[in-house]
């Protein structure tokens, strides 16, 4: 028999609302504004109110999936990444690193959007960043 | 908190913990403080992280650990507020009061003033001192207003709603599994603000009768619409009409259900 609260930042946008995750025997429940918190100020919109709902969704992807003949099967991290690796090398080597483009996220925390566009410039050699923030 | 609140706090948690399953209360946080399950058996069990401030709703906390832990009594560190909204959900047939143990906390007088509440202490004291209730100004200042006045003023109100839902999520009495906000019958999907007056005054016809003034949507708001200023204008013509009263007694019922 366990509850507790779990304080932590939204995960989707820059703002910076603190949440309250609601924990119940280790599965997550719901949200609660973080009241007092500077960001939010005890407030939230619709997606930090919804914040926790994806985390135990059933159709969460869990798993690398790699799609061959027309069907999508699960691989393992070193599969994938591999994969990744080998056909953006590709793509680069045949059509130069301006062909290729990142797309980094709100989600992500600053640093691992620094990381990303340090990837595309320093890795592959491009300068085309964008952001879903701008969409 | 002062010293003397803080050891009345802690006894009374410890006391109830000793006869009880778990009693919930606000942990202290890195920022803030959050509800919170005490228990005896709870090996990391610390009663110098209990807190009072900021307000949540603990009732809708506590109904939602009564489901998932059918068997267990539970203790509950609650104002008057929360008590209030316990009364309204067990009258509904949400929470079965002899599972409930309330440790009830007597708000102080700089509390009742941000509240603007009337009656800032549950119907027993273990913790804090009664102090006197505050005179809601802002539900004064919109009675002076006339009724074209009244219109434009919530025209503007809800005008700037964002949908986020906060008041429906975070209100300790709203416990329908399918609420009438998101049914397409009565709100449109898609438009933003929700089309005045369909949102907000189905919101408010639910709230007859069942809104005990915690205040706690006003609070989460971002667009900071003060919706209890309405809801209290329903709760007085409630009181007025059919003398009834919210939060008081769990016999007492609902005008809206019973009388109509």
């Amino acid at each position: 028999m366990d509850y507790h609260s779990v304080q932590t930042t939204c995960p989707y946008c820059g703002v910076g609302c603190n949440l309250e995750l609601q924990v119940v025997d280790g599965r997550l429940t719901g949200v609660l504004p973080a009241k007092g918190h500077p960001a939010g100020l005890g407030k939230l919109c619709i997606k930090g109110w919804n914040a926790h709902s994806f985390v135990h969704h059933p159709e969460r992807l869990t798993q690398p999936l790699v799609k061959r003949m027309g069907q999508f099967r699960q691989v393992s991290w070193d599969e994938a990444l591999a994969r990744v690796s080998s056909r953006l090398m590709s793509i680069r080597g045949k059509h130069g690193p301006d062909s290729i483009g990142v797309l980094t996220s709100a989600k992500c925390t600053n640093e691992e959007n620094y990381v990303l566009q340090k990837f595309a410039r320093v890795v592959l050699g491009a300068n085309n960043v964008d952001h879903c923030a701008r969409l | 908190m002062d010293v003397e609140i803080r050891e009345q706090l802690k006894t009374a948690v410890e006391e109830a913990l000793a006869r009880l399953d778990g009693v919930l209360a606000l942990k202290k946080e890195p920022v803030g403080a959050a509800p919170h399950l005490y228990r005896a058996d709870d090996e990391d069990l610390d009663l110098d992280v209990l807190a009072l401030d900021p307000r949540y709703p603990m009732a809708l906390t506590l109904d939602g650990l009564l489901d998932s832990f059918p068997q267990a009594r539970l203790g509950v560190v609650a104002r008057g507020c929360d008590e209030w909204a316990l009364i309204e959900l067990a009258k509904r047939h949400q929470v079965d009061m002899d599972r409930v143990e309330i440790i009830g906390v007597a708000c102080s007088q700089q509390q009742a003033a941000e509240c603007r509440c009337a009656e800032p202490y549950p119907s027993k004291i273990s913790v804090g001192t009664k102090v006197e209730g505050v005179e809601d100004e802002l539900v004064a200042e919109h009675r002076r207003l006339s009724l074209e006045e009244r219109r434009e003023f919530w025209e503007r109100q809800f005008a700037k709603c964002i949908k986020c839902y906060g008041c429906r999520n975070i209100c300790p009495v709203c416990y329908c599994p399918a609420c009438a906000l998101e049914d397409e019958i009565w709100v449109e999907r898609g438009l933003m603000a929700p089309p005045f007056p369909s949102f907000h005054l189905i919101r408010a016809m639910h709230m007859v009768g069942r809104c005990i003034g915690c205040k706690q949507c006003e609070l989460v708001c971002p667009a900071e619409i003060p919706l209890p200023v309405l809801y209290t204008l329903l709760r007085q013509d409630a009181a007025e009409l059919w003398g009834y009263l919210p939060g008081k007694s769990v016999d007492d019922r609902p005008p809206l259900l019973a009388a109509l």
